[in-house]
């Protein structure tokens, strides 16, 4: 097991940000925590990289506990924080030669380490990093995040903020890294990214709702789902909350996610009740859940 | 070692490529000590007089001759009469008239006493005094030669020395000040900038889980600073002895030594700052608040702490500008060695340690 958490809790004053949370990520795993804002995931990647301390509970990091041998951990494992935490007045190269240093190593050494990732941007290492655009300096952050060839790597929220192309060259360069036997911990608001994990743990209000494979996560979706649509969907997701067969429904992309409350629940049923309160236009077909309906569901 | 080297290096590129912080840096210093030492100043320095001399002898244009050649007063007017005087002040430029009696050579001779009224424009009452005073003192001189080459009279002719700045250049005094208040200003305040701008930069998260150690950061924050303000301290005794002709009657290497020590003294107290503050505006408030007041008001460096009220002058006490100062002023200007400033010294010692052991004991090894 390259990291386990066992019973942990944290809290700020009132707020509880972490609610007895345990996990185990086993090595050269990418291991995902899917939450909302405030769920609590940077309280957690801020307790595994040793920079806080738990109210309770226990946990090690390739075999390091947090505690005691924070040092050691320190040394092993690489970390972006979710902020673009470089120095911005510092060149492209400057940084990343930085960290190098002061991790004991360099550039050339660990260099195909990160080729893939630093070519894309390295015909701008002379530009100072305050002056690239977010999907380079997140190459940047992670690129010097792996520069001392860390064992573990926590990135936390690395792709918000970013734009889709970025976001998805992001996850390729994450599966790459993770043949090269290094332990990945992730964190993402996106749930469509969490189908690329090997594990994802749902957390929110710090709390873990589930811990499984991407699909066994859709798999435990325990009602039938189906895709609305109409011209007014405003008027739609009000309609839907006043259907009586209805057990939830929320947007989701351009089509409205809709559950029934019962087995019996039949599609020209509800077509008739929409066709009833002036709806055209009108789609309703079966489809499978995502991982963001069992987050849904989970969290209600 | 090597991360040691790196993390300097990474510090000097942070304090090279801010033009603007090294503008104010090197030209804060040099500013400074240049109006402190020219325009801030109660000296004189060629005030425009008038002459009224009702007598015109010998006496009279001597005395004429001897306050022309004062560097202090330049003569812009000759007044014929009385009446005259009043129009010459309203002009402006005239601060001072001086008016001869009759028969002042015969008067001096025969009743060994002659008058000479002295009219100041009291509209700025301390140019005015010391118009009187710059004047009353060319007499004296004057007097003085004149019995001398008598031989007759044995008037002894009271005589102010004023020790250690004779002509009473305020620059003299203004320099030690000025030297405190910079070397506080880039040591305490840059430092603990710097280093809460990597808190609040997140940087400070990667450095805490990075191998390097709490006091690699500390120490590697430090020292480029320690050779700014060096360079400072050099440049503003250079400037001192250059371009005010400042004396250093002591030894410019204790100068030097008590000056570094000064420098790790403020250097401490900005470390301390940023292990409380979390932002760099709170550090820099802390900094300008908590530092460059207490510097400038308790220090001695403007108001004699002996004309304090008690409870300030305890309070100077702990100000260790006021024991900076006190050994500068001794060095410079009364040229004193270690056996005389030692007590000072050692305090700054103490004080430099125990800011340094609150400062590691307050260093956070993770985030709060």
């Amino acid at each position: 097991m390259s990291i386990i958490v066992k019973n942990i809790s944290k809290s700020y004053k009132q707020v509880k940000a972490l609610d007895n949370i345990s996990l185990e990520v086993p090595s050269g795993e990418l291991f995902g925590l899917i939450g909302p804002d405030g769920a609590g995931k940077t309280t957690l990647f801020r307790i595994l990289t040793t920079l806080l301390l738990p109210n309770e509970g226990t946990a090690s990091v390739t075999g390091y506990d947090i505690v005691k041998d924070y040092k050691s951990i320190r040394n092993t494992v690489g970390y972006m924080p979710g902020r673009f935490s470089l120095y911005q007045d510092l060149t492209v190269e400057e940084n990343l030669r930085f960290f190098a240093t002061i991790f004991g190593t360099t550039i050339e050494e660990n260099y195909d380490l990160i080729r893939d990732i630093y070519v894309q941007i390295e015909p701008f290492k002379n530009r100072r990093a305050g002056r690239l655009s977010g999907g380079m300096k997140q190459k940047l952050a992670l690129s010097c995040a792996l520069i001392h060839k860390p064992k573990v790597l926590f990135l936390d929220e690395p792709t918000t903020g970013v734009d889709p192309v970025s976001r998805k060259e992001f996850w390729e360069m994450l599966k790459r890294l993770q043949e090269q036997q290094i332990t990945i911990f992730v964190s993402t608001p996106y749930m469509d990214e969490a189908a690329l994990c090997d594990n994802i743990a749902l957390i929110t209000n710090g709390k873990i709702l589930r811990i499984d494979t991407p699909e066994g996560i859709k798999a435990s979706f325990p009602h039938k789902i189906y895709k609305v649509k109409s011209t007014k969907t405003f008027k739609l997701i009000q309609d839907l909350g006043a259907y009586e067969q209805t057990h939830s429904a929320y947007p989701f992309g351009e089509y409205i996610h809709f559950t029934p409350n019962t087995t019996a629940f039949r599609t020209q049923d509800l077509t008739h009740f929409l066709k009833e309160n002036h709806h055209t236009n009108i789609e309703v077909f079966e489809t499978g859940p995502t991982i963001e309906d069992t987050f849904m569901e989970l969290s209600d | 070692m090597k991360r040691f080297i790196g993390f300097i290096q990474k510090e000097f590129y942070h304090i090279l490529r801010d033009r603007r912080s090294l503008f104010i840096l090197f030209g804060m210093p040099i500013a400074q000590v240049l109006l402190f030492g020219f325009a801030i100043t109660n000296e004189i320095n060629n005030v425009d007089i008038a002459i009224l001399d009702h007598s015109k002898d010998a006496t009279t244009k001597e005395i004429i001759a001897k306050i022309a050649a004062s560097e202090y007063f330049s003569i812009k007017q000759i007044i014929p009469n009385e009446a005259a005087i009043e129009p010459a002040f309203k002009k402006g430029h005239i601060k001072a008239v001086l008016n001869f009696e009759k028969d002042f050579s015969k008067k001096l001779i025969t009743e060994n006493k002659a008058t000479l009224q002295i009219l100041t424009d009291a509209t700025d009452p301390n140019t005015a005094n010391t118009i009187s005073n710059y004047t009353s003192s060319i007499l004296k001189n004057y007097q003085q030669d004149l019995n001398k080459a008598a031989q007759t009279s044995y008037k002894i002719e009271p005589k102010v020395r004023l020790a250690f700045n004779p002509e009473l250049k305020s620059v003299f005094m203004f320099v030690p000040g000025v030297m405190t208040v910079i070397l506080m200003l880039v040591s305490a305040m840059m430092t603990s900038i710097s280093i809460t701008r990597e808190k609040e930069l997140g940087t400070m998260e990667i450095l805490l889980v990075s191998p390097l150690k709490p006091f690699q950061v500390i120490i590697g924050k430090v020292v480029p600073y320690i050779l700014l303000a060096v360079v400072n301290a050099v440049v503003i005794i250079l400037l001192s002895l250059f371009v005010f002709k400042m004396p250093v009657e002591g030894s410019l290497f204790l100068l030097g030594a008590e000056s570094i020590l000064f420098i790790i003294n403020a250097l401490s107290l900005g470390i301390l700052i940023s292990t409380l503050a979390r932002t760099q505006q709170t550090a820099m408030m802390v900094s300008l608040m908590g530092l460059m007041l207490p510097v400038i008001l308790l220090s001695g460096f403007i108001f004699p702490i002996s004309s304090m009220p008690l409870p300030l002058q305890i309070i100077s006490n702990i100000i260790p500008a006021k024991w900076f100062i006190i050994i500068i002023k001794g060095i410079m200007l009364k040229g004193v060695g270690l056996d005389f400033i030692w007590k000072e010294t050692l305090i700054l010692i103490g004080m430099t340690l125990f800011f340094i052991a609150i400062s590691i004991k307050k260093y956070k090894i993770r985030l709060e």
